[in-house]
């Protein structure tokens, strides 16, 4: 882009603009934030070395990260596929659709946890009719699952929806000559081109998933060692009146969101010089 | 920006609602099953106030587990007065916040208990799995649902009456009081944060066998939720569950609210508090107040106390439920 | 327009058959993830009946949920909206080095847990908190207040405006500015009549997703409320009230309000959208 090129700025406001994002950013992000490693600073290198190690925090986090995995791939399958059939195809009511795939950024976690625990429960309208193939999902690790892939669907969605509209007549032509069938047709050419919007969307709904709190503990049964997530564990040691503990934890979720999400944007800036450029 | 201005402008024409008039306004900071208890409580304390020749008195009501309630306060939510399900929660304010006495226990009749409760079972309807008394609760195959004492005031005193009972049968023998815990354990398939998220996943989910819980939790859940569904069982013997109330000296003096805060907490061992506690499923200390038919429906049995046997709740806190202590050594062996 | 036929040329021609399949398969995937949990909603709001409906949204407390609700999401779209235009203003026209990094602080609110978001208010404005013990002595309420309430709002949708309109931004790069500027049009003539227009879509669909979002916020919120009915209370907290009391019906009646809120906002945003020539977003 010929911006690039253009090195003096010529759009006015450079200041402005920063100077605000950063001051907002620092007062409503940044400065509360510090809290956590301030806190956790408290600790001395045996407690923190205690926490760290300690196999309930540890099977917590692995809970948080794995069930955020899992969800966050079929999110992105099934996301795709959303995408791909709302951006392509006509049907009745497409556009209600399309409306109803951000329920979950509005419904509150807390009552999208109370309606999937009442379905998927033994005596649910789910839970019932899984109950006799021996599946148990609430209560379960896979209840969490579930639970995720409900608040994290608009993720990929939304990452894809764009992409595919603009997808130009140059693709299609490429697609063409491609013959074969359709699906050959999208593994070789769409996917490579959705691909990265697949992955931030992916990489959102993981980085969603692995704090997220009122819907989780509706259905997860909240066992320790079993189905306990990270954030009912600082909440666990807040109500213990251990800040310190709290704070520990939190600091190693906070530091593994923001890793998450840089990566996502340095490779989306990479993508972006890659094709700008 | 547009939607924003007009979300604003709803804002601001929903809220020019003119407020509520001048009144004393007193902030009672409790625990999940006393809802509809205080809820009736407070207007009976209002008129009564009034009657007494005091302002209209408005009392507004928090409720959540009592470790958050207690957690909350600590942090300044401003408590006029607090009602908890157990001491502890009042001494960590008092330790750490410094707000009312380290003594505060003694400033109310009966330790600050102006009602009592005990640990009951609930049961689906025609006990099909036979639950009779606590040994029951550690057979294979038995679901019991309790919610978590780490985050819950009743999983508490539900931890400490099984401990108890354990205790009585295996002749204080330590390694088979905690085998008998951690098969107990075993049996439970979901820990919720409160009480009343627990008696919501066995009433309305239908999960496990038996509820543990406060007695007054599970009259009220049987007549809210079904009188034909679930029966009461009454354990052999259980633990004194003495739910306390105090005053929050620093903040009810900085409201100029201390003398009608003690009023109020006075009003609930009157004869008309002690009605209406009994009228909700607690135990009044003063049964002669209670209405005679509230005051039959109280089983009797055998109850243990928590300074005889455990001492007071710092200890006890101490003992068995800080991090590391008794009831994460029995989950990690479970 | 008839069933499945495809909107556009096909980029890989797909058989009818397999077009019904994915169909098929992504209504059952909303069905199933979807409109079940919103359809027991709305079943167990109504199991009752429309009197017990409207009964539970009458009741004083929740009205003053409602208005509560109303406000905290009204200023927090605001603030968020103003911060959105400026930060992506920054982001997209101007190069400049740490821009990832700047980016990912913006992401972060995103993907802090909700218990975090809540932890840091307090050890911020608790009675123990770093500056809190300053407030109360000067009479300010942060904390189990309205302005705590508002800044875990604020906190928690930070993101939702500026993510959706840098890349938008981004996409559109910088000519029209530069050449409006060379014409002598001054910085907001610029944003006003070259980006904004450009941009409206993406800035609307922030705008609702903030506003969706700042209504149903529950996790961060219910740790700097205090729960006091009545004042702290917003809707997904008097929900959870409700619910705890065994008021099922009042419970999922505002939550349903809650929702179809939402539903509204979103579905207004595809019916605009589908009036104008610019479907786009």
């Amino acid at each position: 882009m010929f911006a690039r090129a253009a090195s003096p700025r010529v759009i006015p406001g450079f200041g402005p603009t920063l100077g605000f994002t950063l001051a907002y950013l620092s007062l409503v992000v940044l400065l509360p934030l510090a809290m956590i490693p301030l806190k956790a600073l408290g600790l001395s290198g045996a407690e923190v070395l205690a926490i760290v190690t300690d196999a309930r925090t540890l099977h917590a986090i692995g809970l948080s990260f794995g069930a955020a995995l899992a969800a966050a791939a079929v999110n992105a399958v099934l996301g795709t596929l959303l995408a791909w059939v709302l951006v392509r195809y006509d049907f009745p009511a497409r556009r209600l659709v399309d409306a109803l795939i951000d329920l979950p950024f509005a419904l509150p976690t807390a009552v999208a946890g109370i309606s999937l625990a009442a379905l998927y429960a033994p005596n649910g309208w789910i839970g019932e009719r899984l109950a006799p193939l021996g599946l148990k999902v609430a209560y379960t690790p896979l209840g969490i699952v579930v639970a995720l892939i409900f608040v994290g669907l608009p993720f990929v969605v939304r990452t894809v929806e764009p992409v595919l509209e603009a997808l130009d007549a140059e693709v299609e032509e490429a697609a063409a000559t491609l013959g074969a069938s359709w699906f050959a047709g999208f593994r070789r050419v769409v996917l490579p081109l959705i691909g990265p919007a697949v992955l931030t969307g992916f990489a959102m709904a993981l980085a969603r998933g692995i704090g997220e709190y009122g819907s989780v503990i509706f259905i997860a049964g909240n066992l320790p060692m079993v189905s306990e997530i990270a954030p009912l564990l600082i909440a666990i040691r807040l109500e213990e009146y251990n800040d310190a503990a709290a704070a520990m934890i939190a600091l190693l979720m906070l530091a593994a969101a923001f890793a998450l999400l840089l990566t996502i944007n340095l490779l989306q800036a990479w993508a972006r010089r890659r094709i700008g450029g | 920006m547009r939607f924003a201005r007009i979300w604003f402008l709803a804002a601001v024409l929903a809220l020019s609602v003119p407020p509520a008039r001048a009144e004393t306004a007193l902030l009672n900071v409790s625990y999940d099953p006393t809802r509809e208890f205080y809820k009736e409580f407070n207007t009976a304390f209002a008129a009564h106030w009034k009657r007494a020749g005091g302002d209209a008195v408005r009392v507004t009501m928090s409720h959540g587990g009592s470790g958050r309630q207690s957690r909350a306060v600590i942090d300044g939510l401003e408590a006029d007065v607090v009602t908890l399900a157990l001491g502890y929660d009042i001494d960590a304010i008092a330790d750490i916040r410094k707000s009312l006495p380290a003594d505060w226990q003694t400033r109310q009749p009966n330790a600050s208990a102006p009602y009592t409760s005990t640990i009951v079972f609930l049961v689906r309807k025609g006990n099909p799995k036979g639950i009779r008394d606590w040994g029951d609760l550690a057979k294979p195959g038995i679901g019991v649902i309790t919610p978590n004492p780490k985050t819950s005031g009743g999983a508490r005193w539900n931890f400490l009456a099984a401990w108890a009972w354990a205790e009585d049968s295996f002749a204080r023998d330590d390694a088979k009081v905690r085998d008998y815990m951690a098969a107990l354990f075993r049996n439970v398939p979901v820990l919720d944060t409160g009480a009343r998220g627990a008696t919501t996943t066995f009433v309305r989910r239908g999960l496990g066998d038996v509820l543990l819980s406060w007695e007054n939790e599970a009259y009220l859940a049987q007549q809210e939720l079904g009188r034909d569904q679930f029966e009461i069982v009454v354990p052999s013997m259980s633990i004194l569950a003495q739910p306390p109330v105090a005053l929050i000296d620093a903040n009810a003096d900085k409201h100029g609210t201390r003398k009608v805060a003690e009023a109020y907490l006075d009003y609930l061992y009157a004869p008309e508090g002690q009605r209406l506690a009994a009228k909700h499923f607690y135990r009044p200390i003063h049964p002669e107040f209670a209405d005679p038919a509230d005051a039959r429906r109280f089983p009797k049995l055998k109850l243990v106390t928590l300074q005889e046997r455990f001492g007071d709740w710092r200890a006890t806190q101490a003992r068995f439920f800080t991090d590391g202590a008794i009831f994460d050594q029995i989950f990690a062996k479970r | 327009m008839t069933l499945l036929a495809p909107r556009r040329s096909p980029l890989v021609g797909e058989s009818a058959t397999t077009r019904r399949v994915l169909l098929a398969l992504a209504l059952a995937a909303i069905g199933l993830f979807l409109l079940l949990p919103l359809a027991t909603v709305f079943a167990e709001a109504l199991s009752k009946g429309w009197g017990a409906y409207f009964e539970g949204l009458a009741d004083p407390d929740a009205r003053a949920a409602i208005r509560l609700t109303l406000l905290v999401a009204a200023i927090s779209v605001a603030v968020n909206f103003a911060f959105g235009i400026a930060a992506a203003w920054a982001v997209t026209k101007f190069d400049f080095p740490g821009k990832s990094l700047l980016v990912t602080f913006i992401d972060l609110p995103f993907s802090v847990s909700p218990v975090i978001a809540g932890l840091i208010y307090v050890l911020l404005f608790g009675a123990h908190g770093l500056i809190g013990p300053w407030l109360i002595a000067h009479g300010v309420e942060v904390i189990f207040a309205v302005p705590g309430i508002v800044l875990a709002t604020v906190f928690v949708t930070l993101p939702f405006v500026a993510r959706e309109l840098i890349p938008t931004m981004e996409m559109l790069g910088r000519g029209d500015e530069e050449v409006a500027r060379t014409l002598g049009a001054s910085g907001w003539q610029i944003f006003f009549r070259v980006t904004l227009p450009n941009v409206k879509w993406a800035a609307l669909y922030g705008v609702l997703l903030c506003n969706a979002r700042a209504m149903g916020e529950f996790g961060a919120v219910s740790v700097v409320s205090g729960h006091l009915r009545g004042q702290t209370d917003t809707m997904p907290l008097h929900i959870e009230i409700l619910y705890n009391e065994y008021n099922f019906v009042a419970a999922f009646a505002v939550a349903s309000l809650l929702a179809l809120m939402a539903l509204f906002t979103l579905a207004l945003k595809s019916a605009l959208e589908a009036v104008t020539e610019n479907p786009g977003r």
